[in-house]
């Protein structure tokens, strides 16, 4: 709880926090709309081949069933012509599987027909009766095999400075080989689509997505409509980590049955469907080279990458980026290739690229500590820059030496084994592990409209979403600061692309862009207000506005306290019902530019491992943030926990596994994919440097949803090899890897 | 392979009861068909069911096929109850049912014949939070809110059955519940304190 001259102006918790708790918040397959058909998404038995055939005659003589809709009777859709030529200037090509449209499988659970029905049930029986014949054809999804294949590589994209492999020549290095298993975000919330032709060229949805204005672009240039004529709704997301960034089958799935059976159309994934069809983190190889000097100066890092895409897609990320810039080096070299596989194409997931590329960095600058026999904090120590070795611009703050400071303490490092596996308490095997999490900071282009009521009311809006970070929350709160008003008299309007246009929320950019743009709306009303001010109140005339503030819902001079007016009443004495204004605030500024912006995290977790078993179990973790300030450290420390529990997951169990004879995903559930849940999570501290990093915005905050995950991975295996001795590179770690012989298949 | 969580009896338990669920959803009108591969098509089976819902008796007339969740959800508007598996394996669909802490998604609508249901709308009282739905809202034991009516509903029956006696035993009951966004710390947290103050809930 926040103050000023006694006035409360926020309290501590969620804005949005009662709806959520009493189930009033609405997501995307919650809404309903009358005459509304239900649409269920068959799925491919093959990896890859051709539809010979469909049948669709059982599961159309079934009860309710209003269509079975595939590629011999799906409408045609613009933006699924692959000639630009033939294609109209209006419609722009749908990325990726261009679903219900050809014949061709590219992955094993490939949507081949969408059965819709008058009812979820009626449609959910009838999918079982659309027979399909196929083709086959050979394909590949083992990632392990086939990148050992050069040929199978794509080049993505090299990078040099100084001189290449320099590690090799230094007084000690270590180069070692990191796999991680394709992950899946696997939020709570089902993808959902509902799709409302309202007209010919006109069409509402509501969405799963992470951003209103993007699935809005992607839905007007696929069916070559006008982006006023789709309305894409998102007010709640349950969650999305990333695979809300893009649109899915969903929702051209749900666009053409609504159109074509002239009838609004809720399509829902399940949640096997959930594995396969909204993409996931990519697998990955690397290869990690470093060597340092006897005092621990890094001489040189080597990083080399590999990660699958699909076959119809390249994705790549920023898998070997942190090598460039986290610490000071002169000598690096990296190197990054995709692999096609038969398999759906990835997406960003929480902490792109990093969370993977942190793993092998951070779990090698271990390796080396012990080398060296220095702590891995000192070696981190040793080699830490306040200027971005790439592109030579300083960070526009770096505070991880305090994050050191704090982490070492609150997790008692004293008490960390210099001797791997020579610490015991309670019968368990106790290991300390730390390591660093980078980002980078973003500042975007985005408009908020606000309005105030003469009943003293303030309204902001933006066509961002909030998929649970607090987004509302914070959005709200930097308004309340910069009015200087009660958080009880405003309200923070997203998801609705008919709102100004904001950006996606994702890649922790979100408070930085909209909230720059939330705090220039506050100070353009306020400019406004004492304009007014100036011009209709005896009380201000002759007043220059320099002299006046807006604070406390009054327009107050600032020499004379007793010169104020309340704003409902001088909204009246203008005879004004409200002020509307929309403003747009850009990117970053020439001045902003001169400076590399990143958001920082360093982990330290204290861990057990059973002698007995090899089980794991997670004692103690502290977490923290350096990202600029912190507008709502409750969400913002919920954001961090979150990481932790991710972290805990990629470490110690999600993995998707394939049947590589048939393509087919195998686990593709909660109950063959874990998850962390309720007692995997140790108590768990969050700290924040809290410091305002103006280099990058007026508001000073950065974003901290990807750090709070990223390096969390390396910290748990660091530990676990402080506490056995042995190093694994392979995630997650299991009893397996760590010469235990599993008690029972899963 | 067997992954470093410590428990896992939930687990299997949880593999075994979705297959058995499953062929239970399935209609034997239909089972019957697909085993000779040939439809006859039929009226959807309408049946008459009486419940009561958030203290309020219904007399419905419903598809045989349909869950208790998809009843609640689709039908009847109480989208607070959420679908995350239909598997009965992440808890979102949690309500009560004569009092007792089910999954929905498990649970056909016809074999819960004049039986009394509770959901995350039946335990505020108009805008007056329930204990529970207030003490998460205070450590923000929640982000997306997806999850969150099924954890609440763990929650209470967690404490009225008398296992919120530590934190082990809030983390043990609760694990039937998952959180994707990670807001487990704060939803034992939660809970805890309302154990601790005593009210009856």
């Amino acid at each position: 709880m926040k103050s000023n001259n006694n006035t409360i102006f926020w309290e501590d918790e969620r804005v949005d926090g009662a709806d959520k708790v009493n189930g009033k918040a609405k997501y995307a397959a919650e809404h309903s709309l009358p005459n509304m058909a239900y649409a269920v998404f068959v799925t491919s038995s093959i990896a890859k081949g051709t539809i010979k055939n469909i049948d669709t005659s059982k599961a159309l003589a079934m009860p309710g069933v209003l269509d079975v809709i595939y590629y011999a009777n799906c409408p045609s859709v613009l933006g699924y012509i692959s000639n630009a030529a033939e294609r109209p200037k209006n419609a722009m090509e749908w990325r990726g599987h261009k679903v219900l449209h050809d014949n061709k499988v590219r992955f094993f659970g490939q949507p081949i027909a969408l059965v819709v029905a008058d009812s979820f049930e009626s449609a959910n029986a009838a999918i079982r009766f659309v027979k399909a014949e196929y083709a086959s054809e050979s394909f590949e999804t083992n990632f392990d095999k086939a990148r050992l294949d050069t040929k199978n590589l794509k080049i993505n994209s090299n990078y040099k400075r100084g001189t290449e492999k320099k590690f090799k020549e230094a007084f000690a290095f270590v180069e070692s080989e990191f796999n991680i298993p394709i992950e899946v975000h696997n939020a709570m919330e089902l993808f959902a689509t509902i799709a409302h032709w309202e007209g010919e060229d006109k069409v509402t949805l509501y969405d799963k997505t992470q951003g209103p204005k993007s699935t809005q672009f992607t839905v007007s240039r696929t069916f070559g409509i006008p982006d006023k004529n789709v309305r894409v709704i998102a007010e709640n997301v349950g969650g999305a980590f990333g695979s809300g960034l893009r649109s899915w089958a969903n929702v051209p799935a749900a666009c053409i049955a609504a159109k074509k059976l002239n009838r609004p159309v809720k399509l829902v994934l399940t949640r096997p469907q959930m594995f396969s069809l909204v993409g996931y983190r990519p697998q990955s190889w690397q290869k990690l080279g470093i060597g340092a000097d006897a005092a621990g100066n890094f001489v040189g890092i080597s990083h080399e990458a590999i990660t699958n895409t699909s076959r119809y897609e390249d994705f790549r990320e920023g898998i070997v980026d942190a090598s460039k810039f986290l610490y000071a080096c002169e000598n690096v070299d990296t190197k990054y290739n995709l692999l096609p596989l038969d398999l759906s194409t990835p997406v960003w997931m929480r902490g792109p690229g990093e969370a993977s590329g942190c793993f092998a960095l951070e779990s090698a600058i271990d390796e080396l500590s012990y080398k060296l026999k220095m702590d891995p904090i000192e070696l981190r120590l040793k080699n830490y820059t306040t200027i971005n070795p790439e592109n030579k611009l300083p960070f526009s703050d770096i505070n991880l030496k305090d994050c050191y400071a704090y982490g070492k303490n609150k997790i008692g490092w004293k008490n960390r084994p210099t001797v791997p596996g020579s610490l015991k308490e309670n019968g368990m095997l106790i290991g300390y592990g730390m390591a660093v999490g980078i980002f980078g900071a973003g500042k975007g282009s985005a408009s908020v409209r606000i309005v105030l009521s003469n009943d003293g009311k303030l309204l902001l809006e933006c066509g961002v979403s909030d998929m649970g970070p607090g987004t509302t929350t914070a959005m709200t709160i930097l308004a309340s600061e910069a009015m200087q008003m009660p958080i009880q008299k405003i309200k923070f309007k997203l998801g609705d692309s008919d709102l100004p246009p904001g950006p996606s929320q994702g890649g922790s950019g979100t408070t930085s862009t909209v909230g720059s743009a939330v705090d220039l709306a506050c100070k353009t009303l306020q400019q406004k207000l004492k304009e007014i001010a100036i011009k209709s109140a005896p009380l201000f005339a002759g007043m220059n506005a320099e002299v006046l503030e807006v604070k406390n819902e009054m327009v107050i001079s600032k020499s004379d306290a007793n010169i104020k007016m309340a704003i409902v009443d001088l909204l009246k004495l203008a005879n004004q019902d409200k002020i509307d204004l929309t403003i747009t605030s850009n990117g970053k500024t020439a001045a902003q530019l001169k400076f590399t912006s990143n958001s920082f995290s360093a982990h330290f977790v204290k861990l057990g491992v059973n002698p007995k078993d090899g089980t794991i179990k997670i004692l103690q973790v502290v977490t923290t943030g350096d990202a600029g300030k912190i507008i709502s450290p409750k969400t913002a420390r919920s954001q961090m926990l979150g990481g932790v529990v991710g972290g805990i997951g990629m470490a110690l169990s999600e993995k998707l596994e394939i049947d590589h004879k048939t393509g087919q995903i195998i686990n593709a559930s909660f109950g063959g994919y874990h998850v962390p849940l309720h007692s995997h999570i140790p108590p768990t501290d969050v700290w924040f440097v809290n410091k305002p990093d103006h280099n990058i915005n007026d508001i000073g905050a950065k974003g901290i949803g990807e750090i709070a995950l990223i390096g969390l991975a390396a910290a748990i295996t660091n530990a676990v090899y402080n506490a056995t001795g042995k190093r694994v590179r392979d995630l997650p770690i299991t009893p397996e890897k760590l010469g235990f012989k599993s008690k029972q298949s899963l | 392979m067997k992954p470093c969580f410590q428990e896992d009896g939930r687990r299997s338990f949880l593999k075994k009861s979705t297959a058995l669920v499953a062929m239970y959803l399935t209609p034997s009108v239909f089972v019957k068909a697909f085993a000779v591969d040939t439809i006859v098509p039929m009226p959807i089976p309408k049946e008459k069911l009486t419940i009561t819902i958030n203290g309020k008796k219904l007399n419905l007339e419903i598809d045989a096929r349909t869950t208790l969740l998809n009843l609640l959800r689709e039908e009847l508007a109480f989208t607070g109850t959420k679908k995350g598996c239909e598997m009965g394996q992440c808890g979102a669909c949690t309500i009560h049912i004569n009092g007792k802490r089910t999954k929905s998604c498990m649970q056909l609508a016809l074999t819960h014949q004049n039986n009394k249901i509770t959901t995350i709308e039946g335990l505020s009282e108009g805008e007056k939070l329930h204990p529970m739905q207030a003490a998460f809202i205070k450590h923000d034991a929640f982000q997306c809110g997806y999850c969150t009516s099924g954890q609440i509903m763990s929650a209470v029956t967690c404490v009225r059955e008398g296992n919120a006696k530590s934190r082990a035993s809030i983390q043990a009951y609760m694990d039937t519940n998952i959180c994707r966004c990670g807001a487990y710390q704060n939803i034992v947290d939660a809970i805890a304190e309302v154990a601790k103050t005593g009210v009856k809930i």
